[in-house]
């Protein structure tokens, strides 16, 4: 019954908390009535338990009085268990002799009636000396961290965050689902606010990427399946047929000018749809790694098998293959920082807009390829009629801060906008109108950049636009699109005719961000961003321990911020491949052999897939290192037969033994009813 | 309910020749604080709290440019308790109830109800210029709902040129007798036959109403 | 399936011919229609502006009549062409869902009138019963003159979309439009579909009104359409019968014939013009002619 063959000698610790407790529970006399109790050896108050005099307090009873186990009444455990089992094992006793009862947040916080309070925390301290008895020690269990590190998205954050390994020593495996890496950073032509151009700083991380002894590169792959836990972690990569062998490819285009299109007339994704391409290309000039790749979709060969293959004559480098099939390949990772960035929105979903019906409706990404000098315009802004336009209408907030659409405010649009104002004027010389609900420039240097555009002449206008239409009411609006708006700030409704309108599209998750999290078994917000586990304090750190996240994929950011949480999930990820090894709490479920009959219950309600079947024993196995002592297989085993540490059948009756035993001393004797 | 005290744009100088000078300065004890919950209340508690002023109803509604406040201003107003100015204005006479607004508003506020809300609190408190049609036309064509249980929409029209401007029913006369020639307008009453189940609803609605 | 008819006040008076010409349209499509027994007013807008209550609880009554009448019916489909009506009826049963205080109101007023709301009506537009019900398919195959290139501009007004999208989106609804397809018409694409004409302004702030309704008749002719459709008895009115004070008013001829929808389909259906309530038009068909062609003409 016992577990040591030694009498109980509890030593019983209430905190008055200064106030907090004391003001309401009657520590003294929870004090007193714990000293009568079988097995207490101590029983104190104190004022502030988890200052030093009082940890060491703890240390020094143990020693003194032989003690062999430990109760401390005062706050909840999510905050001091840690720092009581310290004191244990510093006073030379196994830190799991320990037990906490919360008599603030669940006794002293909640009630007024001083009587019953302290009732409440006496019979919650006699539950807990009950339990603490049957406690067993209990060892943290250490599991190796393999230094390898995956990173899963090539735009700008993960750039950054595999520089940053890579340059600590560490090996990186970034894996990138497009035939290139840049992501969206690689799309636009300036930066704000310092107007710097986008793709001049990144391709030299680009390129040190590619060429860093330590950074494996992959791209046009995609991560196929996840197992493992903390620090080890075996991963399925996917690689999906370019066509070209890469090592063979140097990216000479060559095999682009001889394809037997002439002309392309593909539409070119890159550049939103605006450019055309040819099956074999390439994404972008830059694009890292320099390596062309044939759409499947598209080429001639690969969807007929009849064509004269006049890129394979022109490349002298042997490196096309047609017979290429998708790759997989596993790796052993200890840990994984998820950068996916993010999706526009699509502007389709606001027809009041016109996007799609007119043709001189754009996006902000299209804009952004137009004004790019390596645009499929050659930087010169042109409407898809052919004209330059004379006025410019850019409409903030489309599809953000919407009900019908995503309620929250997309934090880079505002930026961006003026960003857009200021090149379309550079380029065009046309009047800029901006609608926009609220001007947001939080970060360094934005609000003088919006300083900046105010003096440039664009005329800026408080006011959400109702619609965009090609319903005209005069001369001076004919084959104009109109703009309807209430300005706000002066006080009028006006009606604008432009020639192009562009349309500020907020930033949400990747339509497939939630198979993504699914694969990496992490939580997502209901917005669906990948969660973070705590909003202020761990921004980049998951519920899942060795899973890092950063970038778009988490909430919708710009470059700064973003490259600052790829250093932050860096450094997190370094942390722990530096400690070398993660402590497992022993909270864990295990499974007693000689009692399972081998039916499978357990299996699949494992939420953490901790559980396996082994064929040659015919019984169920837990891996310790992936549960988490959630008990469900521990309530479901039909033979009784999982036991979870810590919680015990023998700990939980006894506690709850402890908490119905009445005190009748109080009152009369009942009649009962014996029918 | 008490009217706050409010204070008249008094003309500071308007001899001739001079500027019409006022002084238009508001003050909290002019306002009335209790009006937002008293409109919220009878738009059954419609979130225009949420409003963020955006203008968007204001920029979809097809008559914003003929008010005198326009949708987005009477908002800001209601939650302020702007109430005399809010009763006075001409903009929820001009609502044509087209939904375009409460359609297109980002924050999902039924701006129709708003408005019926606050025509209601007009039509109670008798604000409104004294031969206004729209009122004139709900009055009427309530009354003769809740005699007939229908309305008869030649003897509605003629009701409301009489209770607003009678010259007015001579201008639409040769519209009227084209709609008589066409078989479109009767001057017949339209009468349901269990006018008594009718009467009982509408009796057991107001009994509801003063028990609260 | 049998469908419940709720013609309301208006489609007895200045919108009768839009239900002779729906009548006749479901006779002839062999749709089973029956008009709701001592039905009562809606309260359509002008009612909500007096007195909200009573106004849920005057259609409430007719759901509850409906009801009664098809009281062995899971479901009880009521048609209800005129689209104020319509609005009013949706908004009533959305109400007495979504807000427990008036649904418990207007049930309890209703008991004491002998009457009882199960939640078993379904409101439906005519539009949507002819494309989705009946469908597509069977119309085509119905019609016996087809309307030979006649450019259509179908005009929704507001309150069959908005502010329930109960079946065709708000901004640009297709519903109509693809009657007029069906018949062998040619749809006018053009972006006043749903623009407010201006309902009961027209009488009582005609400035504003008659503008309202003049804005989508000069269009409806810059995209020389023929003649404009519509599924609302008060839009018709206001756009068919100001047509010349409009003309003086604006200084530019409007002169467009305006059917209902039931109308044009009708004759497309062989049904005589005498059934359809033609003659009740103040432009008469027989005079449709395109629109101001050529080069686009402003005020």
């Amino acid at each position: 019954m016992s577990n040591n063959n030694k009498t109980p000698r509890i030593g019983f610790y209430v905190c008055h908390c200064g106030h907090n407790i004391a003001s309401v529970v009657d520590v003294a006399a929870v004090a007193e009535y714990v000293k009568t109790m079988p097995g207490v050896v101590i029983s104190r108050e104190y004022k502030y338990m988890c200052s030093d005099p009082g940890q060491e307090l703890i240390q020094s009873d143990i020693k003194e009085h032989n003690l062999n186990r430990i109760v401390v009444a005062s706050c909840s455990p999510l905050l001091h268990e840690h720092t009581f089992r310290n004191a244990l094992e510093k006073g030379g006793l196994n830190p799991f002799y320990f037990h906490m009862v919360n008599i603030r947040e669940n006794v002293s916080w909640v009630h007024t009636d001083k009587d019953a309070a302290t009732d409440k925390a006496k019979d919650l301290a006699r539950a807990a000396i009950q339990r603490v008895w049957f406690h067993k020690p209990l060892e943290k269990k250490s599991v190796p961290v393999n230094p390898d590190v995956l990173i899963v998205g090539g735009g700008i954050a993960g750039i950054h965050a595999a520089l940053t390994i890579a340059n600590a020593g560490k090996k990186v495996f970034l894996v990138e689902r497009e035939a290139t890496i840049g992501g969206h950073m690689a799309m636009f032509d300036k930066t704000f606010p310092t107007l710097d151009c986008a793709a001049c700083i990144l391709t030299p991380k680009m390129s040190a990427v590619k060429s860093h002894p330590n950074i494996t590169l992959w791209t046009y792959s995609e991560v196929e399946k996840v197992e493992g836990y903390v620090g080890n972690y075996k991963v399925t990569v996917k690689h999906k047929p370019r066509y070209i062998v890469e090592d063979l490819c140097v990216g000479c285009m060559d095999c682009i000018d001889k394809c037997v299109f002439k002309e392309a007339k593909f539409s070119d994704e890159f550049n939103q749809g605006l450019g055309k391409r040819k099956p074999v290309y390439i994404p972008f000039p830059q694009a890292t790694p320099q390596v062309v790749l044939v759409d499947p979709d598209t080429c001639l060969y690969l969807k007929t098998g009849k064509c004269k293959q006049t890129c394979v004559e022109a490349c002298d480098r042997k490196a096309f293959d047609f017979q290429q099939k998708e790759k997989f390949q596993e790796i052993e990772v200890g840990t994984i920082i998820l950068s996916t960035g993010f999706q526009p929105f699509d502007a389709k979903r606001l027809p009041e807009y016109g996007y799609g019906k007119y043709p001189n409706v754009y996006t902000s990404l299209e804009v952004e390829r137009l004004v790019n000098a390596s645009g499929p315009t050659g930087g010169e802004v042109v409407t898809r009629d052919g004209n330059h336009p004379k006025t410019v209408g850019i409409i903030h907030c489309v599809g953000s801060r919407d009900e019908k659409t995503n309620r929250w405010c997309s934090r880079v649009c505002c930026m961006y906008s003026l960003k857009l104002a200021h090149l379309i004027k550079e380029h065009t010389h046309a009047e800029v109108y901006n609608f926009y609900i609220d001007m947001r420039t939080p970060g360094k240097g934005y609000e003088e950049f919006y300083d900046k555009l105010l003096n440039e002449g664009v005329h800026f206008i408080r006011g959400r636009v109702a619609e965009v239409t090609d319903w005209t009411l005069s001369q001076a609006e004919a084959g104009k699109l109109i703009i309807r708006v209430e300005d706000t700030l002066i006080g009028a409704v006006r009606r604008i005719p432009v020639d192009m309108v562009v349309l500020a599209v907020g930033l949400e998750p990747h339509h497939d961000a939630q198979d993504v999290r699914r694969l990496f078994n992490i939580s997502c917000s209901s917005e669906g961003f990948f969660l973070e586990r705590h909003p202020k304090l761990a921004p980049v750190n998951t519920f899942t321990d060795g899973i890092f996240i950063a970038g778009g994929c988490q909430g919708p950011r710009d470059i700064p911020d973003t490259v600052a949480q790829a250093g932050a999930a860096a450094a997190e990820a370094l942390a722990l491949i530096n400690a070398g090894h993660v402590e497992l709490e022993p909270n864990t479920a295990y499974i007693r052999e000689e009692d399972c009959s081998g039916c499978k219950s357990c299996l699949p309600l494992c939420p953490y897939t901790a559980i396996t079947f082994d064929e040659s024993k015919k019984k169920a196995v837990i891996n310790e290192a992936l549960c988490k002592g959630c008990g469900t297989c521990v309530a479901a085993c039909p033979s009784g037969s999982i036991v979870q540490n810590l919680f015990e059948d023998e700990e939980i009756f006894s506690e709850i033994d402890g908490l119905l035993k009445f005190d009748f001393s109080c009152c009369k004797p009942m009649e009962v009813n014996h029918a | 309910m008490d009217q706050p005290r409010i204070v008249p744009n008094a003309a500071v100088s308007s001899a001739p020749g001079e500027l019409d000078v006022r002084r238009r300065i508001k003050y909290e004890e002019e306002l009335d604080h209790a009006f937002p919950n008293r409109i919220a209340e009878l738009a059954h508690g419609e979130k225009f709290y949420s409003c963020i002023q955006c203008g968007t109803c204001s920029g979809t509604c097809p008559v914003s440019h003929y008010m005198d406040y326009t949708p987005r201003r009477i908002i800001a107003m209601v939650r302020e308790g702007f109430r005399a100015e809010v009763l006075n204005s001409q903009t929820v006479w001009l609502c044509a109830s087209c939904y375009a607004c409460t359609c297109d508003c980002p924050r999902g506020i039924k701006i129709t109800d708003v408005m019926y809300a606050i025509k209601r609190e007009a039509i109670e408190q008798g604000v409104y210029p004294k031969r206004f049609p729209t009122p004139v036309l709900a009055n009427a064509f309530f009354n003769q709902v809740m005699k007939d249980g229908r309305s008869s929409e030649g003897k509605l029209m003629m009701k409301v040129f009489l209770g607003t401007n009678p010259f007015k029913a001579f201008g639409n006369m040769l519209l009227g007798m084209k709609l008589f020639f066409t078989g479109r307008i009767s001057m017949k009453s339209e009468r349901i036959k269990d006018r008594k189940s009718l009467k009982a609803l509408l009796a057991a609605l107001d009994r509801l109403k003063e028990a609260k | 399936m049998k469908y419940l008819y709720y013609p309301g006040c208006s489609l007895k008076s200045t919108g009768r011919a839009y239900e002779e010409s729906i009548l006749a349209v479901f006779k002839t499509l062999a749709i089973s229609l029956e008009e709701i027994d001592d039905w009562n007013c809606c309260g359509a807008t002008a009612y909500m502006a007096v007195d909200e209550c009573k106004a849920f609880a005057i259609a409430a009554r007719n759901l509850a009549l409906a009801e009664k009448q098809f009281k062995d019916e899971p479901e009880v489909h009521i048609v209800a062409p005129c689209s104020a009506c319509f609005m009013v009826l949706l908004k009533t049963i959305h109400y007495m869902n979504t807000h427990k205080e008036i649904g418990q109101n207007i049930r309890k007023v209703l008991s004491e009138a002998g009457l009882k709301f199960e939640n078993r009506v379904k409101i439906r537009h005519p539009l949507d019963v002819l494309v989705n019900d009946y469908g597509m398919d069977n119309l085509m195959r119905a019609i016996k003159n087809p309307l030979k290139g006649l450019r259509a501009a179908s005009y929704y007004g507001c309150q069959t979309v908005r502010p329930f999208e109960s079946f065709d989106s708000n901004r640009n609804p297709m519903t109509m439009d693809k009657i007029v397809q069906a018949l062998g018409g040619q749809p006018v694409d053009w972006s006043l579909k749903t623009r407010c004409c201006g309902a009961s302004l027209t009488g009582t702030i005609p400035e504003v009104g008659l503008r309202l309704s003049y804005i989508i008749l000069h269009e409806a002719q810059q995209h020389h359409a023929d003649v404009v459709v519509t599924a609302c008895p008060l839009c018709q009115f206001n756009l068919e019968c100001y047509q010349k004070k409009m003309t003086s008013a604006f200084g530019h001829k409007i002169d467009i014939p305006v059917m209902f929808f039931s109308q044009l389909l009708g004759k497309a259906l062989g049904i005589p013009e005498s059934d359809l309530g033609v003659k009740r038009l103040f432009v008469k068909p027989s005079k449709i002619h395109s629109g101001q062609g050529g080069k686009r003409v402003y005020v």
